[in-house]
């Protein structure tokens, strides 16, 4: 009998089309998502080279980053995003991809389309261009961001040079507590082990707090595995995962078969990880970042920490920096901290689930005078679905911005950033200098939180919101 | 892919931690469709000032930093998104060499396609070469990457450790698709056995 294996290495083992030793693996890639921004270049050394893409059909694109959110009947303003988006089309229709265009209902944020027509699947290996890539783990997947280089890679060979990552299992057992989301699950995590704490690892989040993540909290706690450095981010297939799948458009057409192979899939028992954290979901309270990284994050019933307080003197610096472009001062009670803008989206939180979550806080309330709201879904058919459950409606009467599917301010490639000095309640991953806007200041935090911080003008700890 | 044996240029400090690859090259220039052109645009927030001129604060606007080609950082660098225009964009500035006590993963993975050689050190041999470079400006290293060591002029002898396979193919300037592509009947093998 074979030794117990993680999850990841089964699904390592299950692709491997060649090894030698001292040498990268070279990796079969099931599945390949594109977008407009880190693929041209690929698509350009293709053609220099004249290669092919060798499975088109398992390669699946969209434009998500440059799109504008407001008027879709109205041309791409900016004329470079619109080359880019351009070059996509082109791309696609001249290698044969299929590419879901700004005007499909099943456009969105690539993160978010891949899921919701059943294309990740778990046990599959994913790429795409996108660090946020992570987010595909959540099925018992083993999915990762490349580079453009890689791109072409992928595309000419529909395989990757791999070594071999680390396994790092971050145990969460216990309850989140009431108002305690995947969201601050992560950030949480993240301030823990730092953002380098994952690099060179694939991490495998379990435990009971975990287990019982529905599978769009668990798309929340994967998208970010990368703000703590790691490879990759995974959590085990259950009948969540396989109820979540059932029915979607590309899913094996013999479900109950692909159930009992996925049903193979999680670690083995005695499987050994290189590196284990155990945390308790006791100890997770609603988070706020108020740094320059994710890993810069305290609780929302806390203070702006002291960079003084840090032993490491890079940390001190760091921290200091941060405080600095945040306009921030340490002691600070985090509640006391005024917002004037607020971005409810990103690959990381504008599923439905998180619409609803933040729909329900912003229900009966109005945004403040000072604050402009917008709300980004994830996809077309997301923006469709929160329609056909009023959810617009309660945000537009709030006075939130209602728009349409992209990854928008996420990281401002498109119109939609903050002018400099602005400060952002975002439910988006990262919180770099400049990310939402050059001199924006990005607080990271759920849904919930995002859309309490617009009706009230500051953050608040969700745990004492009035629901109406 | 430009080759690299071994190189001798100007180092340049930059003393901040998680150095993230939107500030090497912020989201506005990944618009463009082309691999080159983006040495103008690196670091782009901190290197200019609001009317357009040079930021005199910055590292690499020091007259100093004129041509430098070695970049000495601190921990995490190049950390977040998986762009490969941050290396793009150093490169086509004129780094071939960039020298951190730890890197982000994809950053790292991307520098080797474009024959720019990361190195790790420890973080006292990372503050060893910030006192050099402070004390000796302006401050030139060699990088030898057959030999895998580091030197100066001033005695330093810095062995440094790379994966044999990536330095392979950096020595030889290989394409990584084209090696790939010998291995083209395994491919096909691996697609027949799980059609």
């Amino acid at each position: 009998m074979s030794s117990p294996r993680t999850m990841f290495e089964k699904i390592w083992d299950n692709h491997v089309v060649h090894a030698e030793p001292g040498k990268q693996t070279i990796l079969y890639i099931d599945l390949h998502l594109v977008h407009e921004v880190t693929s041209p270049q690929a698509f350009e050394g293709l053609r220099l080279a004249g290669r092919r893409v060798r499975r088109p059909e398992r390669t699946v694109a969209t434009p998500d980053h440059n799109v504008p959110t407001t008027d879709r009947s109205l041309p791409i303003a900016d004329q470079i995003s619109l080359k880019q988006v351009e070059a996509l089309r082109t791309n696609c229709r001249e290698f044969g991809i299929t590419l879901y265009d700004i005007h499909d209902a099943k456009q969105g944020i690539v993160h978010v389309i891949g899921p919701e027509n059943g294309y990740t699947q778990p046990g599959m290996t994913i790429v795409c261009g996108d660090s946020h890539t992570a987010t595909y783990g959540a099925f018992g997947a083993l999915a990762f961001g490349i580079g453009t280089s890689e791109v072409e890679h992928v595309l000419a060979t529909q395989t990757l040079l791999q070594y071999k990552p680390r396994t790092y299992e971050l145990r969460v057992d216990g309850r989140l507590a009431r108002g305690v989301t995947a969201k601050d699950m992560i950030l949480y995590l993240i301030g823990q082990i730092s953002t380098a704490g994952g690099v060179g690892y694939v991490l495998e989040y379990t435990g009971t707090a975990v287990q019982a993540l529905t599978m769009e909290e668990r798309m929340t706690v994967c998208n970010m595995s990368i703000e703590a450095g790691a490879r990759a981010g995974m959590i085990a297939p259950d009948d969540t995962t396989y109820d979540y799948l059932r029915g979607r458009e590309f899913v094996p057409r013999d479900f109950d078969a692909a159930v009992q192979c996925w049903q193979q899939l999680p670690s083995d028992a005695g499987a050994v990880y290189d590196k284990v954290g155990v945390y308790d979901a006791a100890d997770i309270s609603p988070q706020v970042t108020w740094g320059t990284n994710p890993g810069q994050v305290t609780p929302v019933a806390s203070t702006i920490p002291d960079p003084a307080n840090y032993a490491d003197e890079t940390e001190q610096k760091s921290a200091s920096r941060a405080l600095e472009y945040m306009g921030l001062k340490a002691g600070t009670r985090v509640e006391d901290v005024a917002v004037n803008r607020v971005f409810i989206g990103s690959c990381t939180n504008a599923r439905i689930e998180d619409l609803r979550a933040a729909a329900a806080v912003a229900k009966g309330h109005k945004v403040a005078g000072s604050v402009n709201a917008m709300v980004v879904p994830g996809s077309g058919l997301i923006k469709q679905q929160a329609e056909a459950e009023g959810l617009d409606r309660i945000f537009v009467e709030a006075g939130f911005e209602w728009r349409e599917a992209g990854c928008s301010m996420c990281l401002a490639m498109n119109p939609d950033k903050l002018a400099p000095g602005e400060r952002c309640a975002s439910t988006s991953n990262r919180n770099f200098e400049g990310r939402q806007g050059k001199g924006g200041r990005t607080h990271l935090v759920s849904p919930a939180m995002a859309a309490a911080a617009a009706c009230s003008g500051h953050f608040v700890d969700i745990r004492n919101w009035d629901y109406k | 892919m430009q080759s690299f044996t071994q190189h001798s240029g100007l180092a340049v400090t930059m003393d901040r931690a998680d150095v993230d690859t939107d500030q090497i090259i912020p989201k506005q220039f990944l618009k463009r469709i082309e691999r080159t052109g983006y040495d103008k645009f690196l670091f782009f927030d901190w290197r200019y000032l609001e009317d357009g001129s040079d930021n005199p604060d910055f590292e690499l606007n020091q007259p100093s930093a004129a041509g430098a080609s070695v970049l000495i950082a601190r921990r995490n660098f190049g950390s977040g998104s998986s762009r490969e225009h941050a290396v793009w964009a150093l490169e086509n500035y004129g780094f071939r060499v960039v020298m951190a006590p730890s890197f982000a993963d994809i950053f790292y993975n991307n520098c080797f396609k474009n024959g720019v050689l990361p190195i790790r050190f420890d973080e006292a041999t990372v503050q060893r070469l910030f006192d050099n470079a402070a004390t000796h400006s302006p401050y030139h290293v060699h990088v030898d990457l057959e030999k895998c060591e580091v030197t100066d002029d001033h005695g330093l002898q810095l062995p440094f450790e790379v994966d044999p396979f990536r330095r392979h193919c950096l020595l030889h300037g290989l394409d990584d698709i084209a090696l790939t592509l010998e291995h083209e009947d395994k491919i096909t093998a691996f697609e027949k056995a799980h059609a």
